[in-house]
């Protein structure tokens, strides 16, 4: 079992507390939202993404997120938002749910991993989901 | 004489926990385990495993139909578990007395059955705000199946059903109204008799869900006046896989049954079957034997302590959890205050929401003190939502838990609360931010 000193790390509690764009996105293009049924964790992501009209690929030009639940799965948006932000949609899609643990850090219950990877199934989503 | 005294004296948890073996280990290395989660499943004490141990170590065969030994003895172990759980709540006959998989299957058989054979377009089922998903799903399937209309018997902001304007809700088309005994979020222990009396009155028929009251009070469905009544096997000492289904004889004898199969059928031709007689009319299938020989067991285990006692010392945990808790600073305590209403309007568990962190936060951070609670939202969604929350963090107590589990409780609780008060926390900066 993961202790309490493992899945709270500062880094964690750093952006639970001072997180990478939180808030409603202004021109936001694409957006989604999901929740954790289990739990009741919600996050919204909301992305303007630039449609690669003038040539090359399509990219995120910026994002932000909104939502309500655990440390887990709010510290688990900042730091994914704060990974993909200006990437292109592609890596966005590269983006594994093991490279979203691995961003994360500490190891964590199968139960714990859907709070962290709840906003990762999200963006996925939203990439796809013009507003 | 002196035993009438013993029971009568209040009771000592520190007593009672040899029995359970469970409760005796440390967990995250040296924390001894706290568990305040029996409203979801209690521990079983050593009578208990015993019973189920000794049942497929001597007694162990199916059940009614076998012509030798161990199924007799079998017979005679799972038909004295239904006799035990008869006088348990009080019924008239035996064969009121069903066994079920559990709450959740006792409610769903009432439904596709009674329901199915009384309930039409336009009638109206009766419900509460304060329901588990197990009392709340059937019925909108039923409603799904028949064109039946659910509705809400209003709840104060507090928690307490407004049983004074049953009278508005029971209309001439109400069918049934099935509610809870009590509610395993906010804890309030409901007027089940005087909602029983005025549903009888206005000819409506009423399924009490008492998979909370059944553990920690003394239930009798005489007293309470119910039609139904659904409890659970593990929350009481209990196995997991068996519970109960009480039905009023009159209405099991009218109801046809649901489960079609084996042991429920007098006879089978080759297109058609004629149901068997109460009780194994609704048993379909190979019951469960075992898990319900060991409830009989629980059943004797809970009554030599005395029910009476269990609930009392319920409620003295309730208050100290209660004036411990609203201590803390940013917590709201669901469901009504003992303090205000007094200690018989809650049964044995406090629910809580900080302002942070969130409950699954709370209960993993307790966790790692060796408390074992539950977060989220205990499968009661639309109570939630009406409380304006997401999720709620449930600590509950039964006749094995101490005063000083609940003072680790508070003070686990307290801490966690410091843990997460802001304190300027700043990311490390890694791309262009806001």
């Amino acid at each position: 079992m993961p202790s309490e000193e493992e899945i709270y790390q500062e880094h964690i509690l750093d952006h639970y507390e001072d997180p990478f764009h939180q808030g409603p996105l202004a021109g936001e293009t694409h957006a989604h939202e999901d929740k954790n049924p289990l739990c009741g964790d919600v996050v919204r992501i909301a992305l303007k993404v630039d449609d690669a009209s003038k040539g090359g690929a399509a990219k995120i030009v910026d994002c932000a997120f909104e939502g309500d639940g655990c440390v887990i799965s709010q510290a688990s948006a900042s730091m994914l938002l704060e990974e993909l932000c200006g990437k292109t949609v592609d890596e966005v899609e590269a983006f594994s749910a093991e490279d979203m643990l691995k961003l994360y850090g500490p190891r964590l219950t199968p139960n714990r991993q859907k709070c962290c990877l709840l906003s990762w199934r999200v963006i996925r989503q939203a990439v796809h989901s013009p507003v | 004489m002196r035993l009438a005294e013993a029971n009568n004296a209040a009771l000592l948890p520190e007593n009672l926990r040899d029995d359970f073996p469970i409760l005796a280990q440390t967990v995250h290395g040296d924390k001894p385990l706290v568990f305040l989660d029996s409203a979801a499943s209690s521990q079983r004490p050593r009578q208990v495993i015993d019973a189920i141990v000794h049942c497929y170590e001597h007694d162990y065969a199916n059940v009614h139909r076998g012509i030798h030994v161990l199924s007799e003895r079998a017979t005679d172990g799972y038909e004295l578990a239904r006799r035990k759980v008869k006088e348990f709540i009080g019924a008239e006959h035996a064969h009121e007395v069903i066994f079920t998989a559990g709450t959740t299957a006792s409610i769903n058989t009432v439904a596709r059955s009674w329901g199915d054979a009384n309930v039409g377009a336009g009638d109206e089922i009766l419900l509460t705000p304060m329901e588990h998903h197990s009392n709340l799903v059937p019925w909108f399937q039923l409603a799904e199946r028949t064109g039946a209309v659910v509705r809400h018997l209003p709840m104060t902001a507090e928690g307490l059903l407004e049983v004074d304007r049953l009278g508005e809700f029971l209309t001439d088309k109400t069918k049934l109204v099935a509610f809870t005994a009590v509610s395993n979020t906010l804890g309030t222990v409901n007027p089940v008799a005087e909602i029983c009396r005025q549903a009888r009155e206005a000819g409506v028929v009423t399924v009490v869900d008492a998979a909370q009251s059944a553990p920690h009070m003394a239930t009798d469905v005489q007293a309470l006046g119910c039609d139904f009544l659904a409890f659970s096997g593990h929350k009481l000492c209990g196995p997991s896989g068996v519970g109960v289904l009480y039905g009023r004889e009159a209405l099991l004898e009218a109801t046809p049954p649901f489960l079609g199969g084996g042991s429920m059928i007098n006879r089978v031709y080759d297109d058609r079957f004629t149901p068997a007689d109460l009780p194994a009319k609704f048993e379909a299938g190979t019951p469960p034997i075992a898990p319900a020989i060991a409830l009989g067991a629980a059943i004797d285990y809970l009554q030599a302590i005395g029910l009476e006692r269990i609930h009392a010392h319920e409620q003295a945990l309730v208050a100290q959890a209660w004036e411990r808790l609203s201590a803390i600073e940013g917590i709201r305590l669901l469901g009504p205050s003992p303090v205000e209403h007094g200690a018989d309007i809650r049964a044995g568990l406090v629910s809580f929401v900080l302002d942070r962190p969130h409950a699954h936060d709370i209960a993993q951070l307790l966790d790692n003190e060796g408390v074992a609670v539950r977060a989220g939202h205990h499968c009661t969604q639309p109570l939630h939502d009406r409380l304006g929350i997401t999720a709620s963090t449930r600590a509950s107590f039964y006749l094995y838990n101490t005063p000083a589990e609940i003072d680790a409780l508070a003070d686990a609780l307290a801490g966690v609360r410091e843990r997460f008060k802001p304190s300027g926390r700043k990311r490390r900066r890694r791309v262009e931010d806001f």
